[in-house]
């Protein structure tokens, strides 16, 4: 039987693994709630972004903490755009179209990686890669413990900003109801692509924090979208709070899972989860509506 | 009528093409080319007239490529039995994958999502059990013979195939006129309005997804028949669920000869990057992904839909024509297209009975 101390540093492991998956799954969360849109370039665009800081820190000698200035406001501005010039114009008022668009988008970001970077896998060299605290009976790495520390930061920065800022309430205001907030003088177009760009800015700073402790290759993006919609579905379309939950669940689930049954049927079971959940409770663990 | 002429005009062509041209390169491009649009039109069977969009359509091709290989190298079985068995068996999946989906009311962006999470795991599964080869694939021992559906030049592989294209085509003109096809195409466009008139959605769009399962089985074991190997993420990757889809949307969703015009079109095109280019890794998805983009942006109807869109102020006053308008194919917008004519030239003071004569 396996010693309880190793299921603890599992646990401990997944907790961490699952704080950058809480990252992810924000931004997706919030652009689904708002513009009620799957944004299935989600996990191209991580993609993107730790091929940015990465490039950062190889080219420049930029730290992937200090590149945190410099990727989140480019990946804001990318996701503002994105929004504002290709899928908006997509719609043509149907959202299985937009799905379309955002699996276009996904295709040709993966494969203008693989073509320009080729199909290696890369990582960083940091001093901090390999240290690691001790957490009770468990060592933990430094990077991962900082990503936990930042996807912390990250998600009540959120959750102030959408409570108190005049934007932050003017999404709402959009994602509750369009028509009435359009008549009220907000402009949707403007907050559409300003969720979708604080939604790849989310996605700028896991990158940041997820680098030091993992690997980018053209295809990184895929492990994460299924996750990060498993996440999302678990939580409740839109849901915050339960992004945060369901993402350090899938963690945790996916590190035990991986340590009793081998890595891939680990994987197998979060897929299984997703499948479960889609099937007998697609309004999630916090969804207020089918 | 006009639709089984056409499929016959079409067969006849393509099957003539092995006669007069020697080119192996023209050859395999035809081959490619009716494998993708057999592909295609599979994707089209359940996305364009079902409106169910499947993210995950290299589920059944690879059931149906496992199938084909497990059955013929761990039992020895008659690889044009296996055929059989990798329809049945593809057919099934997707009757029981559509069957849970729709069952529990999964439609839109999840359903497309919860195909993508089938493929994923059958990917993962295949990979970790052993009688799939796991990780190293299965290999077909080559042994040529019409017998074991190994054929030493092109031909061989393009009739068989552009059998199975012609079943495809049938399929779908018969959808169109069909009972069933009325019901998937009402469902598509409007599902409450359907149920409300004594149509079972789940019963219809159980159906089509079991159909273009089976449609794409076929195709999975040919790919193994023509390459003679398979391994997991060749069968359960994106790269044949994305073509398939691609296909079917640049030529048009919900037609019968847009799937045929995208793929080719798109076989035609990649053929055409790779000599410009040569082998380089990913230039042909960036071409796929980006008409898919622009597709999407300026012609969401697809090649099909391109002298439609023309029409639309026309056609648009009658009440009908959206759930028709949209599943006509170029032809059907002809003859609708004098309809249109009619209504904007003589008809300005008797709306009604050119409604009648409409919705007939």
């Amino acid at each position: 039987m396996f010693d309880l101390s190793i299921v603890f540093s599992s646990v401990l492991n997944g907790l961490t693994m699952g704080a950058v998956y809480t990252l992810i799954a924000l931004g997706l969360t919030l652009i689904y709630g708002v513009l009620h849109i799957i944004n299935f370039a989600h996990g191209a665009a991580l993609m993107v972004a730790l091929y940015g800081v990465y490039f950062l820190k190889v080219k420049l000698g930029i730290d992937p903490y200090l590149a945190l200035p410099v990727v989140v406001p480019s990946m804001f501005v990318v996701g503002y755009f994105l929004q504002k010039v290709i899928i908006n114009h997509a719609s043509h008022g149907k959202d299985e179209n937009i799905l379309l668009v955002t699996l276009g988008i996904s295709i040709v970001l993966e494969n203008l990686a693989l073509l320009l970077f080729n199909s290696d896998t890369r990582n960083i060299e940091t001093s901090y890669t390999l240290s690691t605290v001790a957490v009770g009976p468990a060592m933990i790495a430094i990077p991962k413990l900082l990503s936990c520390l930042g996807a912390l930061v990250v998600s009540l920065m959120l959750i102030v900003f959408m409570r108190t800022t005049d934007l932050g309430r003017a999404i709402r205001a959009v994602a509750k109801e369009k028509a009435g907030a359009r008549l009220m003088g907000i402009d949707v177009e403007h907050v559409y692509a300003m969720c979708f760009g604080i939604g790849l800015s989310c996605l700028g700073a896991a990158a940041c924090f997820l680098l030091p402790a993992f690997y980018v290759n053209p295809t990184v993006g895929n492990g994460f979208v299924l996750v990060a919609f498993t996440i999302v579905v678990l939580g409740g379309m839109g849901s915050f709070l339960g992004a945060c939950v369901g993402g350090l669940l899938i963690g945790v689930i996916e590190s035990v899972g991986g340590l009793f049954l081998g890595d891939s049927l680990g994987q197998v079971g979060i897929f299984v989860i997703f499948i479960l959940v889609l099937l007998v409770r697609p309004q999630g663990l916090f969804g207020l509506k089918a | 009528m006009k639709d089984l002429r056409a499929i016959a005009i079409f067969a006849g062509l393509m099957a003539s093409v092995p006669l007069f041209v020697h080119s192996g390169v023209v050859l395999n491009l035809c081959m490619m080319a009716l494998f993708a649009t057999l592909l295609s039109q599979s994707w089209n069977i359940l996305g364009g007239f079902g409106g169910q969009f499947s993210f995950g359509h290299a589920l059944f091709f690879g059931m149906g490529a496992y199938t084909q290989g497990v059955f013929q190298i761990q039992f020895g079985l008659n690889p044009w039995l296996c055929l059989v068995l990798a329809m049945g068996s593809s057919a099934m999946l997707g009757l029981l994958v559509g069957g849970l989906s729709f069952r529990y009311g999964l439609k839109g962006s999840y359903f497309a999502l919860i195909t993508l999470a089938f493929a994923e795991v059958f990917r993962i599964l295949a990979l970790s059990a052993n009688f799939t080869g796991a990780g190293v694939g299965l290999m077909l021992p080559l042994s040529e013979s019409v017998g074991n559906m190994q054929f030493s030049s092109r031909v061989g592989f393009i009739w068989l195939m552009l059998f199975w294209v012609v079943c495809a085509l049938l399929i779908t003109a018969w959808l169109r006129r069909s009972r069933l096809g009325a019901y998937l195409q009402a469902v598509r466009d409007n599902e409450d309005a359907a149920q409300a008139l004594g149509v079972d959605p789940f019963q219809v769009k159980w159906l089509a997804c079991g159909l273009s399962a089976a449609l794409m089985g076929v195709a999975g074991a040919f790919y193994l028949q023509v390459f003679q190997y398979i391994d997991p993420a060749l069968a359960f990757g994106p790269h044949t669920s994305i073509s398939a889809l691609v296909g079917a949307i640049v030529g048009g969703m919900g037609t019968l000869w847009g799937p045929v015009l995208g793929a080719f079109a798109l076989e035609i095109l990649s053929e055409l990057t790779r000599n410009l280019f040569g082998e380089l890794p990913g230039i042909n998805m960036v071409i796929y992904g980006s008409l898919l983009i622009l597709i999407m942006v300026f012609l969401p109807r697809g090649f099909a839909g391109i002298r439609w869109q023309g029409l639309q102020r026309d056609v648009k006053r009658t009440p009908s024509s959206g759930s028709i308008g949209v599943s006509a194919s170029v032809k059907g917008l002809e003859e609708r297209l004098q309809v249109g004519d009619a209504l904007t030239s003589g008809a300005e003071s008797q709306p009604k009975s050119d409604r009648s004569k409409v919705q007939t």
